[in-house]
């Protein structure tokens, strides 16, 4: 298994490398990406099973590509150099050649057989992912496209949460893989983790889905892939797979209501008499908008406004003044809080564990 | 005396009426070659507006973080560059040397509808303007304009008036319902040109293959402009009259746009392709100095590439979420088409084999298509095996991908379809040593930006973002890809230079600078108005073939 993905890559990989030297530094509390050869992104890199197929299939295809790419191309080179005109040639015209059945009957049947064995490989995928049976302990989550951000539902766990999915890795022997509902609440978008999966679209009024059953723990990270409107660049993915008590521990605490203390901060109330909890949940509080991402536990999350930024007090502080400073286009509109205002509520969100 | 001064003086004459006059004569024209001409030049201006759009989003995408343009400026640019090079830059160019040539090549006056013709002209032309007046008028009365920003294959809700408030939107459904009535005319003209205007002799199994092509793209335009046009006006009923085709919010479907769009969107890449495999199969054979090998095989595996052609357009929705037997089937078709593709390339290859091949211009082109296209059919079957495409699909890979056939393969025999019928428009040569340094431009500049395309895609960069995270692996690439574009820049500059400077110094072409064999070289460069004095009629595919080699006419294998 591995000895494959070494195969593919071997080069290390500068960009991790810059930026933990930069970035390492400042905030060493907040989770890097799993490593992977090139890219934490890259298709080549799966660590779970669709992703895994996938690859498969894929270095079959590019096989087959490639040995027909070197067989025709070196055709071509040949009969372009060797046919060149010669400077000295007499000037009467070559043979003239008509056509000939064999030669194109050979050229017809070759490729019709390979195509016939591409498409049988691809068909045997495509059975094996769209078919996968679901076994009765798989973790179930609804996952809802929004313009720009994704909300996570955990039917059965009862829990809601934004933009950093959490789900268990799997253990071959007793797999827990993870089948997701795709839904969407406005445009089209699409989920894509290529580490884990292929991507498999978010539509109004289609509800999709798609699963992934991972091997290795880690931040697995991804983007939306249909372009859904003006800040579809930072729809960004981030999935934690996580070992079993580890995530059980996670269920617990986000299934928890908000941590309060018994008087109502300044900060809670200003959140609450401004339109924020049209749009917001803090489960066992008034706000229960669900416009926007639910911060009954915002600070036991790495990043904001869909990766957008990390979730430091001060980034959260910039976000709430103008959301367009980190994404210009997001549908949150800035509130136009006076400083104080702003600092309280600010508090307020950072006491959301 | 004095009667023959005035007629021998004619030429000069109408040289020196006034502007407005000869602008005049322009505008009314009926005459195929001019409305020709007219297509080409309205093409390449929008090729060059389309260019600068493309630059735009390359020099933003040249780093994670670039504030280049805003991200609005940017979604507007990406929709921008690909309705107008798909509707405005390329489909009218092919449309241009489609009525140039097929008169000239079957021995022909005129299209069958002249004014049929110039109709369609002038409704493309201005579907084009209406596109390009969103930057003015696409805010509705606000003042501000706003060019559209859904994309251009606008996946519904987006389009709706939801989504899309304001009059961007309109103007982008307005511009493609117009300029589609256009290509709808200028389709059926061809179909009757072809079926019923060859000159005698000239059976359907002699025609040139570039009549043969054509026809069959015209042939693809009816049946894939329909849909599209349904669509569009679908679009408008929603957004006007409170009709719920698209609109998701109210209970309709989306997925159903998209059906509506593929239907017409990928039997629109053979519509642009095939003319790309006609220019191919007219300059291959010339600058190799043989036959087309397997003629009837071309025309055949053309055909059939237009039927399974019809049937592959959900390869572009293998992430909507179809049922396995959808998908499969989808594969299915998708891989087929391979097939005659494939016929096509051995037997370009096959007329090349034993023949003298000479690089002119033209045939660099051709001979650069010819690797790029077997390129872009390779990773169009990577594409096609539905679960790698979970992977590459809407990623960079699929822009690379599709580019390799607009610009590598298209584009390209587009360029050295220019350079061998120049010297037929205008009447003089193009610059020889230009057209090289153009080529070679071209050449670093496409393989510097699509072939280090493929990488971020595969490294999971989708497309249509306006900027990206660092610490992805992309920031080197796409700072390759943008410097390719600058090489492509230079090189379109060269082009257009060259063609300004030929057309008033160039040397005298002559009616057949390339000891070529179609009918089109048998009539003086410019052909006069019509075309030729006396109809030609023909024995073979290569009626000049046998005038010039009496010894050894074609007509005695075929
Ligand atoms: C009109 C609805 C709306 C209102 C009102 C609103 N928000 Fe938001 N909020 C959103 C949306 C939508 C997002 C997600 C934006 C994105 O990621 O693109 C968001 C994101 C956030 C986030 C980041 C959450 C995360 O996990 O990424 C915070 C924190 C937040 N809002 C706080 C507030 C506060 C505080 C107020 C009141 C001052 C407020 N919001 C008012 C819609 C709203
Ligand atoms: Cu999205």
């Amino acid at each position: 298994m591995s000895g494959r993905r070494k195969v593919a890559f071997a080069v290390v990989h500068i960009h991790v490398l810059i930026a933990l030297v930069l970035g390492g530094a400042a905030v060493p509390a907040f989770a890097e990406p799993a490593r992977a050869p090139w890219s934490p992104t890259n298709i080549f890199a799966p660590v779970s099973t669709p992703a895994e197929w996938i690859f498969d299939l894929s270095r079959f295809v590019l096989t087959v590509t490639a040995a027909i790419f070197a067989v025709v191309f070196s055709l071509l080179v040949y009969a372009v150099v060797k046919f060149r005109q010669r400077r000295g040639s007499n000037g009467r015209e070559p043979a003239q050649v008509y056509g000939s059945t064999q030669v194109e009957l050979a050229w017809t049947v070759i490729p019709i057989l390979i195509v016939l064995v591409l498409f049988l490989a691809a068909a045997r995928v495509i059975a094996s992912i769209q078919n996968a049976a679901r076994p009765s302990n798989a973790i179930e989550v609804t996952v809802i496209g929004h313009q720009f951000w994704w909300e996570y539902r955990y039917p059965s766990l009862k829990v809601v949460t934004a933009n950093e999915l959490h789900i268990p890795v799997s253990d071959p022997a007793h797999p827990t893989p993870t089948f997701l509902t795709l839904l969407s609440a406005d445009t089209d978008h699409s989920f894509w983790v290529p580490r884990l999966a292929g991507k498999t679209d978010l539509i109004p009024n289609h509800p999709n889905s798609t699963w992934m059953d991972p091997r290795e723990t880690g931040l697995y990270l991804g983007q939306c892939a249909q372009y859904c409107g003006t800040q579809h660049a930072k729809m960004l993915l981030r999935v934690y797979v996580q070992m079993p008590d580890e995530f059980d521990r996670w269920i617990q605490e986000q299934s928890r209501p908000a941590q309060i203390s018994d008087t109502i901060s300044e900060g809670q109330k200003i959140f609450e008499r401004t339109a924020c909890i049209n749009c917001h949940a803090v489960r066992g509080t008034a706000a229960n908008g669900r416009f926007g991402p639910d911060l009954t536990h915002l600070m036991s999350r790495d990043t904001i406004a869909s990766g957008a930024a990390l979730n430091t007090p001060d980034n959260l502080r910039r976000w709430v003044k103008d959301p367009s400073v980190i994404k210009p286009g997001s549908k949150m509109p800035a509130m136009g809080l006076s400083d104080p205002d702003l600092n309280a509520v600010t508090t307020y969100l950072e006491s959301l564990r | 005396m004095s009667t023959e001064s005035i007629a021998w003086s004619t030429p000069q004459v109408a040289a020196q009426r006034p502007v407005v006059e000869r602008l005049h004569d322009w505008v009314t024209t009926v005459d195929h070659k001019r409305l020709g001409i007219l297509y080409i030049l309205y093409a390449l201006v929008f090729l060059v507006i389309g260019g600068v759009e493309a630059t735009v989003l390359r020099i933003q995408l040249i780093r994670p973080h670039n504030d280049f343009v805003s991200p609005q400026v940017f979604n507007r640019m990406f929709t921008m560059h690909g309705t107008t090079m798909i509707f405005f830059a390329v489909m009218p160019i092919l449309f241009g040397f489609a009525n140039y040539l097929i008169p000239l090549m079957i021995g022909a006056r005129d299209m069958a509808f002249p004014r049929l013709n110039a109709f369609s002209f002038w409704l493309t032309a201005f579907g084009g303007l209406l596109l390009y007046f969103s930057f003015v008028g696409g805010d509705g009365l606000y003042g501000a304009g706003n060019a559209p920003d859904v994309g251009w294959f606008a996946y519904a809700p987006l389009t709706s008036k939801t989504f899309s408030v304001g009059h961007s939107t309109d103007f982008w459904t307005l511009s493609l319902l117009v300029s589609g009535f256009g290509s709808i005319g200028t389709a059926i003209n061809i179909i009757t040109t072809v079926l019923c205007m060859r000159c005698p002799g000239m059976t359907l199994g002699r025609m040139p293959l570039l009549a043969w092509l054509n026809l069959t793209m015209a042939g693809l335009v009816v049946l894939a402009i329909s849909p599209l046009t349904a669509a569009q006006l679908m679009l408008l009923v929603d957004r006007y009259l409170g009709g719920h085709f698209f609109d998701t919010q109210a209970g309709g479907s989306a997925v159903m746009w998209m059906h509506f769009f593929w239907v017409f969107g990928h039997p629109e890449v053979y519509v642009l392709v095939i003319p790309a495999f006609a220019f191919a199969s007219e300059i291959i054979p010339v600058f190799s100095r043989k036959a087309i090998f397997g003629y009837p095989v071309m025309v055949a595996a053309t055909i059939c590439i237009a039927f399974i052609g019809m049937s592959v357009w959900a390869h572009h929705m293998f992430t909507v979420g179809m049922s396995a037997a959808g998908n499969t089937f989808f594969v299915l078709s998708t891989m087929a088409i391979a097939v005659p593709t494939g016929i096509k390339i051995f037997n370009w290859l096959a007329t090349i084999w034993g023949g003298q091949i000479d690089f002119k211009t033209p045939m660099l082109f051709c001979v650069a298509f010819l690797f790029q296209f077997l390129i872009a059919g390779l990773t169009g079957i990577m594409l096609g095996a539905a679960p790698f495409n979970w992977q590459l699909g809407n990623s960079y890979f699929v822009i690379a991908h599709f580019h390799y056939v607009i610009v590598g393969a298209i584009l390209f025999t587009l360029f050295g379809a220019f350079y061998y019928w120049f010297p037929k428009m205008s009447g003089r040569m193009y610059n020889e040593a230009l057209g090289k340094l153009h080529f070679w431009l071209f050449v670093i500049g496409f393989h510097l930006t699509f072939d280090f395309m493929h990488i971020p895609g595969i490294l999971g960069m989708p497309r249509r973002i306006y900027t990206y995270e660092p610490g992805r692996g992309w920031d080197t690439w796409n700072l390759i890809i943008t410097i390719g574009v600058f090489f492509q820049a230079a090189g379109l500059l060269v082009f257009i230079g060259n063609l300004l400077w030929s057309y008033r110094r160039g040397k005298v072409a002559g009616s057949d600078p390339w000891d070529a064999w179609t009918l089109e070289w048998s009539t003086t460069s410019p052909p006069p108005t019509y075309n030729f004095a006396t109809i030609p009629a023909i024995k073979s595919r290569r009626p000049l073939w046998d005038l010039k080699h009496p010894e050894d006419p074609d007509w005695q294998y075929e």
